[in-house]
């Protein structure tokens, strides 16, 4: 029983952590129909920027909550800029040429930034600074309440209750539904579809680097090509809730994250990567447009 | 039927609206080959013409979503090279053929995404106010997704959500396209109700006799240039439109 208590806070807390990355594949999905790939590598930068402004203000020496806030605020940023620059340089120019150059493009950027990152951060694996102690917090009936469990569940809470306040409450979050539905009906009504589409870009980034340093404290062991596995399995979350739809990337990341930590905990961990693969052919094989999504039918 | 023709109205002297030889190109094709046309504030002026006569491009290059040569005037003001954002800040609504409502947002988000360029609160809420009070249909299904809508209450949202502005000027594509004759009555009520309350309207209509019994001046297209042009009661006696448009 403490076990699977256990189990289910670190499922939920890699739940979090997908969800928040898938969040941003959807979210760009939901407005340019196009899969970002690049997007893990965005992830991927966003722990190296945490990494480096831990390193700048030697924040390892006096760990605590506010270290850890000033690691979000450099992974966030470095992301949302990041996400700003790829939309503009790589993307924008493409939008109006075929489907298959947008994707291709996305993959080129994704290689890039991968061997970039090798290039520039080296590509030997690195310790991501700890600046949460690791001590239980408080225990209950043999279950360990450690504070990055909560911080990790909270974080990744609040961060989707924001962006859910955003798209749901907000004009520009308004805006972003109407695009994604009919960028030339919203134009015609006034949005600016492009600095909208900007918008989108640096949101999803944003919440790629609340993911990073979530994972990094979890999981401290950072390289450039740390997105790859963790984008993938986001990206199947995505599929998996309903690619586009936003409450679905949540859903599917929480199933994602539980299971996997249960396939670990029960079976073996040589499973661990089997359990999204293996969610993502079932998923296309019995309900290919997800959980929550809904084949789209236009009325004339 | 109670035909009903609108009167002319008596200030004719200032120009809402000057198109001087609109041209737009799909590739090869060229769509609309050099077109001229005006209207005037207080008027509703009708686009009549077949399928692919290039009616639905003309409004859109107005509004900036295809890309056009020639000259568009708006209230004095060469909006030519403006992108189509901007363009709804000097009061010019579109209400899209195919109505155009987003189907994931609430009647009331759709209103309010039709006052997207406006700021002012107050403003919003009097307009909103205005619109519920003209499409009660409306009212009733404020908090409904609009893609659950019918058809003619589909076209509602989408002439409500271009008067969110109180435009200056009122692209008006197809609003009877697919709808019922009893709907597309309702809507053509309102549609002379808002001219007579000061709006002026540039329709796009397939359906020419209505559209000629409805507006005051109207523009035959026909393969992307102007055939014929006229007061619409002149038009409507004309043996070609007879011919080509009235069915005899």
């Amino acid at each position: 029983m403490q076990d699977l208590i256990q189990h289910l806070i670190n499922g939920l807390g890699l739940g979090a952590i997908y969800a928040l990355i898938a969040l941003g594949y959807t979210m760009v999905y939901g407005v340019l129909q196009m899969i970002n790939f690049a997007h893990s590598d965005v992830y991927m930068v966003g722990a190296f920027a945490a990494y480096y402004a831990a390193r700048w203000f030697n924040l390892e020496s006096m760990p605590g909550v506010v270290s850890f806030a000033i690691l979000l605020l450099a992974a966030i940023t470095g992301c949302a800029l990041l996400g700003l620059l790829i939309e503009r340089f790589a993307y924008r120019p493409l939008r109006n040429a075929p489907k298959l150059n947008i994707l291709i493009t996305a993959i080129g950027v994704s290689l890039l930034l991968e061997y970039s990152g090798q290039v520039i951060f080296g590509a030997d694996p690195k310790v991501f600074p700890e600046v949460l102690n690791n001590t239980p917090l408080f225990e209950m009936a043999g279950v360990s309440f450690k504070l990055f469990d909560f911080l990790v569940i909270g974080v990744g809470l609040v961060a989707m209750a924001v962006l859910h306040f955003l798209i749901y409450h907000t004009k520009q979050g308004r805006a972003m539904r109407a695009v994604s539905v009919n960028p030339r009906v919203a134009s015609i009504l006034g949005v600016n579809v492009d600095r909208t589409i900007v918008f989108t870009f640096v949101l999803g980034s944003a919440l790629a680097g609340v993911g990073s340093v979530l994972v990094g404290v979890k999981y401290p062991k950072i390289e450039p090509l740390m997105g790859m596995m963790i984008g993938l399995k986001a990206f199947v979350a995505a599929v998996l809730g309903g690619i586009g739809n936003i409450m679905g990337a949540v859903l599917g990341g929480l199933i994602m994250g539980l299971s996997e930590e249960m396939v670990v905990a029960y079976l073996s961990s040589t499973y661990r990567d089997a359990v999204a693969f293996g969610i993502l052919i079932l998923i296309l094989i019995v309900r290919p447009s997800g959980l929550l999504g809904r084949n789209q039918t236009e009325k004339l | 039927m109670n035909i009903d023709l609108p009167k002319t109205p008596t200030s004719q002297q200032h120009e809402v609206l000057r198109v001087e030889n609109l041209k737009v190109d799909y590739g090869p094709i060229h769509a609309i080959k050099g077109i001229s046309f005006s209207v005037h504030r207080g008027e509703v002026v009708s686009l009549i013409g077949s399928n692919g006569a290039g009616k639905t491009s003309t409004l859109r290059a107005l509004s900036g979503v295809l890309p056009c040569q020639g000259s568009v005037v708006l209230n004095g003001k060469d909006i030519t090279k403006l992108p189509s954002h901007k363009r709804v800040a000097l009061g010019l609504a579109h209400s899209p053929e195919g109505r155009g409502v987003f189907p994931n947002l609430t009647v009331h988000e759709n209103l309010l995404m039709g006052a997207f360029s406006i700021n002012d609160r107050a403003l919003i809420a009097k307009n909103l106010e205005k619109g519920f009070s003209r499409f009660p249909r409306l009212r009733e299904r404020r908090n409904q997704l609009a893609g659950t809508l019918s058809g003619g209450e589909q076209q509602m949202v989408a002439i409500a959500r271009a008067l969110m502005i109180s435009p200056e000027l009122l692209l008006l594509d197809e609003p009877s396209l697919g709808l019922a004759p009893l709907i597309v009555s309702q809507i053509f009520e309102v549609i002379q109700e808002l001219n007579a309350l000061g709006t002026t309207i540039l329709l796009v209509e397939q359906n020419a006799r209505l559209a000629l019994k409805k507006s005051h001046r109207a523009y035959v297209l026909e393969t992307g240039q102007v055939k014929l042009s006229g007061f619409s009661k002149d038009l409507l006696d004309n043996d070609e439109v007879q011919k080509a448009y009235l069915g005899g």
